[in-house]
């Protein structure tokens, strides 16, 4: 359910608020240095980023991306500002809309929720490698055929999720289609048209 | 007869066919750039430090701490000490800095005092005691009646009568005529008696005079049956899912780069000449692609001022400020609210005698919309009267139809009411009041006709309040509107090119109604050749002068001034081509890719033959629209439009869920059936939103938004807009009108349509707009149609 995909990964650490502020305890003890430092919280192993810039590499749609980035820097603002991937837009930018979904490790979610330096590691696809060399992917032929899009600012968002949403759903019902593209607005009013786009893939009728 | 027209039916390839949007592709790709994917080398981060208070005049700004972090590239007050604040987040103190995080930090090192003044922002039924603003007109009176849409015929009735106290000069008028202020007002005011104004006290109340036509009470003692009711909507936001801003550099002294978010890109430059002291000529404004506006993107704001000030003052670099979501609720635009009592009566036939109404809202510091009301109908006995609210709160600024909606939510609640009382069918009831409908009664007859079949109207519409047992109530409801959407002052360079490719020149938009399409539609059609041979060059205000894109005038002004061209580049061909073709110029026509003489294919050139036949040298035409007060021809104004709403309550939980809706739309000639059908989707969906979700909640303790943001600002997601059916009119006696845009009015019956459809259903009127479940419930259990307000 796109939903439940869209919350932010699991972190591997696995730091909890109390913990946190045991950390917190422990970081002011230690100098600050540039760069990830490994300390021991809670019998557990955290890194610590920051403050101030550290080297971040992102693996974007196969390629391996470098920049000094702040630990606060969100997964988006990396791709919109330094990587200059624009695709995914910055609309909510607190994870209620969906404008910013981009796949991490095949599953959708909103890159505005993630940090970048917690995205490291992971297989990131956004819009931009969606689309196969100079030609449309067959979802963004539907978008175009069935006039699912306007402004098109929600759309490479949409996209992106409908992508997703078709692949683990290759024949969904229209009950399928309500629940899994329902994590992304659109303030045009598209909706007909892209349900239509999911229905046209289930070879339902074109509403 | 003019000398310019639409080709006749049988002869049009393109127009009125169902064609992709050409910036599809780009779009669903993420490939089309935006103001706020714009990153150009050297980018600075923007950013504005907001009152946090809703009224408060600024006592000191310490901004040195801000100026020395490292990082920070310019800081620039915008409202110093002693400036009077009149909405929360209304703008202090722009930053520069090397990113966003940076210019954060450095807003959090600005301090600023405030003494705090007391806010109100309340737009609840104003006191009984509240006196008529019976004083001359001021020179803010009249700012705000012409940024509240006060119908004309009500400002200058207040001219009229109470005299002016503003002395207007001749640049004043200039201006007046600059913002649209109709001819008959300027008049007006020229002839106006000068009244010293006087010491009004202060209030948040602006009453407009009694208005009354006809005999009001004689008519509502005499008529058959009278129905009183309250209706409303309040402020909801744009939303724009690209909020508002720009990108602004400096490449040179006095030579200004401005890529901003707008409607209108052929009128930014002038209005930022001043502010920034640079000639307009030298202020070269761009946009790709706009990511929605609605209404609320025409002018240069104050934070765009800020945007050019502090890249300035950074050396000419570039700086990005595109509002945080929070501002672009806060300062963007809204809605105005509108709310009414309403009094209605008909005669046993159900012809509407009489109306009543007291309205009131509020649009911000300016006061309210204006609705018209009775909304449609000529109700031959009036009397009427609107407050308008001052609150402390950002100003409205047009929302996708303005006022309509509002008009529409009241006087179509009314109607219902009043059919419902008199176990009337309200479709019944509107057919039999067509003779007063005024212009569109016509269109109005035959789209309810195509809506009742679609429907199942007929079939399916109940007496109010679902008998079916279980917690499950459904209803029917139905709602009309109009507009005028006449074309936009539109001017184009249309080239021909000696190798037959066609280059269009245009400063206009495209704000996703599918303006390029349509643009590229009609050139393409008129000279018999592909849409790919055409390039339109949009988005840059080098280019030819076109209208904003507001009102729904950009499809009559845009496909106008192309047809125009278009026509004329091709006599201009035709001419040259004569020759080679031993022909007349006027026996020539463009069809399938060739120019032949009419109806002989054998003397026949392939296009790019005939174009050769220009030489070395293109051939450059210009194409315009008329002024606004010379006649149209290829466009025209006046659109009808009906919906109906078939929706299911649940009387347990309140939840009202729309099950389908139709649309029968009327805009005039088609250019490209699947964009317009598009927006009249889209108009139902954003009306769906705004009738079950939308509402701007003002808190009245702190006086701040308090779901500026989408998490708690609900719009309309795909689970929520039901089956959705659209029909445009088309044919006989629509495409002979020309092009008339669209935009606005499919947005405007949904309020309406879909609260008479929950009435039906659950057998009590849902007053107020959005349809919550609490209001839902309250309704319920007060089982009337006077729910306090």
């Amino acid at each position: 359910m796109k939903d439940d995909d869209a919350r932010k990964p699991e972190s591997t650490s696995g730091v909890s608020r109390r913990d946190f502020m045991k950390i917190s305890a422990v970081t002011a003890a230690v100098p600050l240095v540039l760069g990830p430092k490994v300390v021991e919280a809670a019998g557990e192993e955290v890194a610590i980023h920051g403050p101030g810039r550290v080297p971040v590499t992102l693996n974007v749609n196969g390629k391996k991306l470098n920049a000094e980035l702040e630990p606060r820097v969100t997964l988006l603002d990396a791709l919109r500002g330094p990587f200059d991937h624009t695709g995914a837009k910055r609309v909510c930018d607190r994870g209620a809309c969906g404008a910013c979904t981009v796949l991490l490790d095949g599953k959708p979610v909103y890159a505005c929720s993630v940090l970048a330096i917690d995205a490291q590691g992971a297989k990131i696809t956004t819009i931009e490698a969606l689309a196969e060399g100079n030609s449309l992917s067959p979802v963004m032929q539907a978008f175009v055929a069935h006039d699912a899009q306007q402004c098109g600012f929600c759309t490479p968002g949409f996209v992106v999720a409908t992508t997703h949403f078709l692949q683990t759903h290759p024949q969904p019902t229209a009950e399928d289609i309500r629940h899994g593209l329902s994590g992304n607005y659109c303030r045009c009013g598209t909706y007909d048209g892209i349900r239509a786009v999911a229905l046209a893939q289930a070879g339902g009728k074109q509403s | 007869m003019s000398q310019y027209s639409w080709p006749d039916p049988a002869t049009r390839p393109l127009l009125g066919k169902s064609i992709d949007r050409v910036d599809g592709p780009s779009k669903s790709s993420g490939r089309a750039k935006y103001t706020y994917d714009y990153n150009p080398q050297g980018l600075l981060a923007g950013k504005i430090l907001r009152c946090p208070y809703a009224h408060a005049k600024i006592t000191s700004i310490d901004t040195s701490a801000a100026e020395k972090m490292p990082g920070v590239k310019a800081v620039e007050v915008i409202q110093g000490p002693g400036m009077e604040i009149f909405w929360a987040g209304d703008e202090v103190v722009g930053v520069a800095a090397v990113d966003e995080g940076t210019a954060e930090d450095a807003l959090r090192a600005i301090k600023v005092e405030y003494e705090v003044l007391p806010h109100f922002v309340s737009d609840a039924e104003p006191p009984k005691t509240v006196a008529a603003d019976t004083g001359p007109v001021s020179a803010e009176d009249f700012q705000d009646m012409e940024e509240n849409q006060m119908p004309d015929n009500e400002v200058i009735a207040a001219i009229e009568k109470r005299g002016i106290s503003l002395k207007p000069t001749e640049k004043d008028y200039a201006s007046y005529k600059g913002m649209g202020v109709d001819q008959s007002i300027i008049a007006a005011l020229q002839k106006a008696k000068f009244v010293a104004a006087e010491n009004k006290p202060k209030s948040p109340y602006k009453k407009t005079a009694l208005q009354t036509q006809g005999s009001p009470d004689k008519a509502f003692t005499t008529a058959a049956a009278t129905s009183e009711g309250v209706y409303g909507l309040p402020c909801i936001v744009h939303a724009c899912l690209e909020t508002h801003g720009s990108v602004i550099e400096w490449p040179g002294e006095k030579e200004v780069v401005v890529h901003v978010s707008t409607q209108n890109v052929s009128g930014i430059a002038a209005q930022l000449a001043e502010p920034l002291s640079v000639p307009a000529g030298n202020i070269n404004v761009l946009q790709q692609n706009v990511g929605g506006g609605f209404g609320s993107k025409f002018s240069v704001d104050r934070w765009d001022v800020n945007t050019a000030n502090l890249s300035k003052k950074a050396g000419g670099k570039p700086v990005k400020n595109l509002l945080d979501r929070k501002a672009e609720a806060e300062v963007a635009g809204m809605r105005p609210s509108a709310y009414a009592r309403v009094k209605i009566a008909a005669d046993q036939d159900g012809k509407l005698v009489a109306w009543d109404s007291r309205s009131w809202g509020t649009g911000g510091v300016g006061g309210g919309g204006t609705p018209p009301l009775p909304y449609i109908f000529e109700i031959p006995n009036q009397r009427k009267q609107n407050t308008a609210i001052s609150t402390n709160q950002g100003s409205a600024r047009a929302w996708r139809a303005p006022n309509h909606p509002q008009a529409s939510v009241i006087t179509m609640g009314a109607i219902d009411d009043l059919a419902a009382k008199m176990k009337m069918d309200p479709l019944d009831m509107v057919l039999k009041n067509m003779d007063i409908a005024g212009p569109r009664a016509q269109t109005y007859k035959e789209e309810f006709a195509i809506a009742d079949e679609m429907m199942g109207w007929k079939k399916n519409w109940h007496q109010r309040g679902d008998k079916t047992p279980g917690n499950i109530k459904r209803g029917l409801g139905l709602s009309m509107h109009t507009w005028g959407g006449r074309g936009h002052n539109s001017n184009c360079d249309f080239t021909i090119h000696p190798d037959g490719s066609v280059e269009i020149k245009m400063g206009t938009q495209d704000l996703g109604t599918g303006a390029r399409t349509i643009i590229t539609i009609v050139a393409a059609d008129t000279l018999g050749i592909p849409m790919e041979a055409v390039t339109l060059l949009y988005g840059n205000n080098r280019y030819p002068q076109s209208g904003g894109s507001g009102g729904s005038t950009t499809s009559g002004g845009v496909t106008a001034s192309t047809r125009r061209g278009a026509v004329d580049a091709r006599d201009a061909l035709f001419a040259k081509v004569a020759p080679a073709l031993k022909a007349q110029p006027t026996e020539l026509e463009a069809v399938d890719g060739r120019v032949q003489v009419k109806g002989d294919k054998s003397r026949s050139l392939s296009w790019k033959e005939a174009c050769a036949k220009m030489g070395a040298v293109p051939l450059t035409v210009h194409g315009k629209n008329p002024d606004k007060d010379e006649p149209p021809d290829l466009t025209n104004s006046g659109v009808g439009g009906v919906q109906m709403a078939d929706v299911s309550v649940d009387i347990e939980t309140g939840i009202v869920r729309v099950n389908k809706m139709v649309a029968v739309q009327d805009c005039g000639l088609v250019v490209n059936l699947k964009t317009a059908t598009s927006q009249v989707y889209s108009g139902m969906i954003m009306g769906i939103s705004y009738a079950l979700y939308e509402e701007k909640i003002l808190d009245p303790v702190t006086g701040t938004v308090l779901n500026p943001n989408l998490e708690f600002y609900r719009l309309a997601g795909l689970s929520d807009i039901g089956e959705l059916k659209v029909h445009m009119m088309t044919g006989k006696g629509y495409d002979d009108r020309g092009v008339i845009g669209l935009a606005e009015p499919a947005v405007v019956s949904p309020g309406a349509a879909i609260s008479n459809a929950v009435a039906n259903a659950i057998g009590v009127r849902v007053p107020f707009l959005p349809l919550t479940p609490d209001r839902v419930l309250a309704a319920l259990e007060q089982g009337g149609g006077n729910a306090s307000v």
